[in-house]
């Protein structure tokens, strides 16, 4: 059973959240909330441990 | 519109009229699926059966239709299954569309060797009916009572409302509303199978709790002919927002007599009285079938779903199985299935109790084993609902999102959720349990699980395994072949001596010699020894309702003995004079 890891871990920070923020360009808030509805969905399936996924779950809701 | 089968049953003048009440040890409430399997098993055991039913006719429409292969067993144990299986559907398969294309299917029966499908599909008033008959048959060949020298009484009162239930310390009284009039009845246990509504939960002032899901569905139930017959298959197929009914679900299933069931997501906001007319219905019929197709409607009906259950399913004297106990949606074919798993359950309970075999204190364990069987049904079901009716914005917007994946990638393919069909429960954490202190391979049932079925050769004769396992307690065991051992043969010995019958059956690999003292299957082609896993001789102690109370690789009487008594909470001393 993982740990959901909190400390930096993507290499290249801007270029990820300039990339998170480019796939909502021109996006209606119902579209964003649809692709971000199918990000989390690939990126859940990805980690796969549901412990990992149940951490992250708690803390996206700052539990 | 065809009537369903339209029998109104006889009523007779209940012989307590005008009379001092009688007093019974047993009486059933209601004659649906459940109260008729208990009543079979009930006169299986040797009983007198009195079961009270307010109706004269079978279950209206097809209600329950998806029979599940756990189901078929408990039937074939009370030899019920066979005309059911003749008349249904079987099915294994399932297939999932989002739009015009399938999503994915699956096989809920993939391997070979069970004489049972994972389905079969039967309008409900057919398995009453299967039922009721192999109720006549037993009556028709009365046995003695378990109890007197008298011939078993088995008495299924139609038109007998119950209209009052008082319990006592030590009974139950209940008043009864014939149409020749009101009489009095006590018994020592009332078994409530009277539906979700169940009358004798509301006159105890007993609630069933839960969720009502803010979502309709129609259901019809049609005819079909000629062309149309072959444009579908005996499979479930389920639809999200189909080309003929956009932005909803729909669902398929082929039943007996060449009707299917159709089940159309409608929202809240529909209008049941006007959904139901037929100048509503047949369009959207006609929508899913196709113009060309030759149709009758056999029955419609607009639906909500409730997810509920009683906090406990035994209320001093009075016991509750199948719907008046929990309630699920129909996404999962989870209802009838678990009401018969109910009676399956208590059956053999009680008829331990009342012999005194065993103490009141049993039937702790069938509300224990139930109400963990119901939440099991209950979360599967919830779950399924929630993705077919999403409550909120969010859960739609992942829902969509979910399915809008599964069309191109198969990990969301496992997240898609139109229903989790009907698995037997297993009792793991059950206290009738003896825990391993071998080691088995997972797949193997353990400890509160339900025996499994095989190929076998008995006398010469192709045959399953189930079928050998009687109604009451049975020791399976594997052994090599040839000779029975010594060891063998005093541990079957044993059994004899107990006052709890316990018969014994042998699998073994190659032929064995029968004896009076035990039936011999032989392994027709490996998958039981490959189901059972036995290292070198082993020992499956399995309960009357066929779940697995203990297992050992080796054999050991001071263990059989042990793990029986633990299995039926007896203090009973089954040693003495034994070893």
């Amino acid at each position: 059973m993982g740990t959901l890891n909190l400390e930096p871990n993507i290499a290249q920070p801007d270029d990820f959240y300039e990339s998170l923020i480019g796939i909502h360009r021109d996006l209606t808030p119902e579209q964003s909330a649809k692709v971000n509805a199918r990000l989390v969905l690939l990126l859940a399936n990805h980690v796969g441990d549901i412990e990992v996924l149940r951490q992250a779950l708690a803390a996206a809701r700052n539990e | 519109m065809t009537p369903f089968l339209s029998d109104v049953f006889p009523y007779a003048r209940p012989p307590e009229l005008g009379n001092p009440g009688t007093h019974r040890q047993v009486v059933i409430v209601g004659a649906g699926p459940v109260g008729l399997t208990l009543a079979l098993d009930w006169a299986a055991k040797g009983h007198d059966v009195l079961v009270l039913t307010a109706g004269d006719q079978l279950s209206e429409g097809s209600r329950a239709i998806c029979f599940a292969k756990r189901t078929l067993e408990i039937f074939d144990r009370l030899g019920c299954s066979g005309p059911i299986v003749d008349k249904g559907a079987s099915w294994n398969l399932g297939k999932v569309f989002l739009q015009d294309r399938m999503l994915y299917e699956f096989d809920l029966l993939p391997e070979s060797g069970h004489q049972r499908p994972a389905f079969v599909n039967i309008q409900q008033f057919h398995v009453e009916r299967f039922l009721i008959d192999a109720l006549a048959r037993r009556a028709a060949t009365p046995k003695k009572n378990m109890e007197s020298e008298r011939s078993q009484s088995i008495d299924l009162r139609w038109s007998n409302r119950v209209t009052d239930v008082q319990q006592r310390d030590d009974r139950v009284e209940l008043t009864v509303q014939s149409r020749d009039g009101v009489y009095n009845l006590s018994c020592d246990w009332l078994i409530a199978c009277d539906g979700a509504g169940s009358p004798v939960r509301k006159t105890l002032g007993l609630k069933s709790e839960g969720q009502v899901f803010q979502d309709r569905f129609l259901i019809a139930d049609v005819k079909l002919r000629g062309a149309a017959l072959a444009k579908f298959r005996n499979e479930r197929w389920f639809w999200f927002d189909p080309p003929f009914h956009r932005n909803q679900s729909a669902l398929l299933h082929r039943q007996a007599d060449d009707v299917w069931r159709l089940d159309f997501q409608l929202g809240w906001q529909a209008d049941p009285d006007v959904e139901r007319q037929p100048e509503r219905v047949n369009p959207r019929i006609r929508a899913m079938l196709g113009d060309d197709v030759d149709f009758e409607l056999e029955w419609v009906s607009v639906y909500t779903f409730q997810c509920r259950r009683m906090e406990s399913f035994v209320h001093g004297h009075v016991i509750f199985a199948g719907d008046s106990a929990h309630q699920v949606s129909p996404f999962g074919a989870r209802g009838a299935n678990s009401g018969i798993q109910d009676a399956d359950n208590l059956a053999w309970k009680l008829d331990l109790i009342v012999r005194g075999l065993a103490p009141a204190s049993l039937l702790h364990t069938y509300d224990a084993e139930r109400i963990a069987a119901a939440d099991e049904n209950i979360v599967n079901s919830t779950r399924s609902t929630d993705f077919i009716t999403p409550k909120n914005e969010a859960s739609r917007i992942f829902r969509d999102a979910t399915l809008e994946l599964a069309a191109k990638y198969p990990f969301a393919r496992r997240l898609v959720n139109s229903g989790r069909l009907s698995v037997p429960a297993h009792y793991r954490h059950s206290p009738l349990n003896t825990g391993d202190t071998d080691s088995w391979p997972a797949a193997t049932p353990g400890p509160g699980s339900p025996a499994v079925d095989a190929p076998v050769v008995s006398d010469g004769r192709e045959s399953w395994l189930l079928h050998h396992l009687g109604n009451g307690f049975t020791v399976l065991v594997f052994t090599g072949g040839g000779d029975v051992s010594v060891d063998l043969a005093d541990a079957v010995r044993f059994l004899r001596t107990l006052p709890i019958a316990v018969s014994a059956v042998i699998v073994a690999r190659e032929s064995v010699a029968a004896t009076d003292d035990f039936t011999v299957l032989r392994d027709a082609n490996g998958a039981a020894f490959a189901r059972y896993a036995p290292a070198g001789e082993a020992i499956y102690l399995l309960r009357p309702d066929q779940h697995v109370a203990a297992r050992r690789q080796g054999l050991s009487e001071t263990w059989l003995g042990d793990a029986l008594r633990r299995a039926c909470m007896t203090d009973i001393e089954f040693n003495a004079g034994v070893c």
